[in-house]
């Protein structure tokens, strides 16, 4: 029977959650990294002993670890970082310009078909791609440099490049997300950008409508459909048809469509998960109740996955890149929450069990599932 | 010989339990002695100073013989207890909260 190995980055370190196909009982290892902010750790899909993670702290800044031998072992990589040319300037929170300044990678993503090809998405926003397993990093500074560049704005988190979305059959197109600048396509590997934000509305803009601007907290793609995306924007749960060309809202009877993880189910390209937040000024669960939001129709209609999450006085958050399925079936979900516990659904969503409950604030968690 | 003293972070990251020992220089500064101790261990690189430009990163100082020499020019001469290894080079992550 096969298993799955959920990868859990913590403000305090990684840690490793091992189970068989059951996924009743978990192996619990960690801290590694002990003391460091793991923002991210993902499994290459060529080799699943070929592991990424990002490691950063105020004090020491980036560090980049990888394994071959699925987590047991690491050895730093390269973590130098540096812009494409001249930098330039991003506008600042005040209106003003402000040099382009690399603080931490926020998002890892291997390459689908080349263990050593992966792509690091940063603040302040950029795409950079290794292609020798980390070992050396170039941008693809043809994002950075698309004319909307200048008006891009950091959000409170930062401006950062949180979402790498890789096309499965087509490696010249790729999708990422900046908060706060949108959603950006490229078709030609990453030589040159467009923003696909029509249909976006936020009203904290003064133009509500325009080309970049927005918050867009995730995006999210089922790859056996992989033009149809769904997307948590700050406010707003969205989805495209036609590959991001435009958007539509689904947020049908959500509680709040405030959120920050959104994720599809591997089997079944119209399910699709949420967790609503209260909203942006709070950033806790509706009347104190922690709820999994999952649509079977692909958006609009929701419906509240409760059984085993905490119904009273629970105010935790769920980040972005806290949410992650597994490819077994039935489908595995799991998220992470800022209160440290890593909660599991072996079902589908039906029922949650909390595998652990006081690790650090969970940043992400990501499920790979082992041969 | 020139004694290095580190972090527990970049202890860990270096893969060293006590002091880093470097080669001798003749006339040790900030700037000679951290280009040797990046290049004894390349995993330290961009953690105590940025890549290319080489800038002191925020929470990071330094000390020999009980002086905070953080501020001093990176061409200093280091003093003689340090260039004799009588004391070590002291690399101190900043206290911080969190």
């Amino acid at each position: 029977m096969s298993g799955v190995q959920l990868l859990v980055g913590t403000r305090k370190g990684a840690f490793v959650l091992t189970s068989d196909g059951s996924r009743d009982d978990w192996d619990v290892e960690g801290p590694l990294f002990a003391g460091w902010e793991i923002y991210h750790l993902k499994a290459s899909p060529v080799d699943p002993n070929r592991l990424y993670a990002s490691q950063s702290t105020g004090w020491h800044g980036q560090v980049v670890q990888r394994s071959d031998d699925a987590g047991k072992t690491w050895e730093p990589v390269g973590n130098e970082f540096a812009y494409d040319g001249v930098p330039g300037t991003h506008q600042w929170y005040d209106g003003t310009q402000h040099p382009w300044e690399f603080a931490h990678i926020w998002h890892l993503e291997p390459s689908l078909t080349d263990r050593d090809t992966v792509f690091a998405g940063v603040e302040d926003a950029a795409l950079f791609r290794s292609v020798d397993g980390g070992q050396t990093w170039q941008e693809l500074s043809g994002l950075r440099d698309h004319e909307t560049g200048s008006q891009w704005q950091p959000g409170a988190g930062g401006l950062c490049l949180h979402t790498i979305l890789i096309h499965p059959d087509d490696p010249q197109r790729m999708f990422v997300a900046i908060s706060a600048a949108g959603a950006f396509r490229t078709d030609d590997g990453g030589e040159t950008w467009r923003p696909i934000n029509r249909g976006l509305r936020s009203a904290e803009l003064p133009d509500e409508d325009r080309e970049v601007g927005h918050c867009v907290h995730r995006i999210a793609m089922n790859p056996s459909r992989p033009d149809v995306l769904f997307m948590q924007k700050h406010w707003d749960v969205m989805r495209s048809d036609d590959a991001g060309e435009s958007w539509h809202e689904v947020s049908g009877n959500l509680p709040s469509d405030f959120g920050f993880p959104i994720a599809v189910h591997p089997h079944e390209p119209d399910t699709v998960y949420v967790v609503p937040i209260k909203s942006d000024s709070e950033h806790v669960p509706p009347d104190g109740k922690l709820r999994v939001y999952r649509s079977r129709a692909g958006g609009n209609e929701w419906e509240a996955l409760t059984d085993g999450l905490p119904q009273s006085h629970c105010y935790v958050n769920v980040l972005r890149d806290a949410m992650s399925l597994d490819d077994l079936d039935p489908g595995g979900v799991y998220f992470g929450t800022t209160g440290g516990q890593v909660y599991a659904s072996a079902d589908g969503g039906d029922k949650w069990t909390a595998i652990v409950r006081d690790l650090p604030a969970v940043l992400s968690v990501e499920a790979q599932t082992l041969p | 010989m020139i004694r290095v003293v580190l972090p527990q972070h970049l202890r860990t990251l270096a893969g060293v339990d006590g002091e880093v020992s470097l080669d001798a220089q003749e006339r040790p500064t900030q700037r000679t002695v951290l280009d040797a101790l990046e290049a004894s261990y390349p995993t330290l690189r961009g953690t105590i100073r940025d890549h290319g430009t080489a800038k002191r990163r925020d929470f990071i100082r330094f000390f020999a013989c009980g002086q905070d020499i953080t501020l001093d020019s990176a061409d200093h001469p280091l003093a003689d207890e340090i260039a004799s290894g009588a004391e070590p080079f002291r690399v101190v992550a900043a206290m911080a909260g969190g």
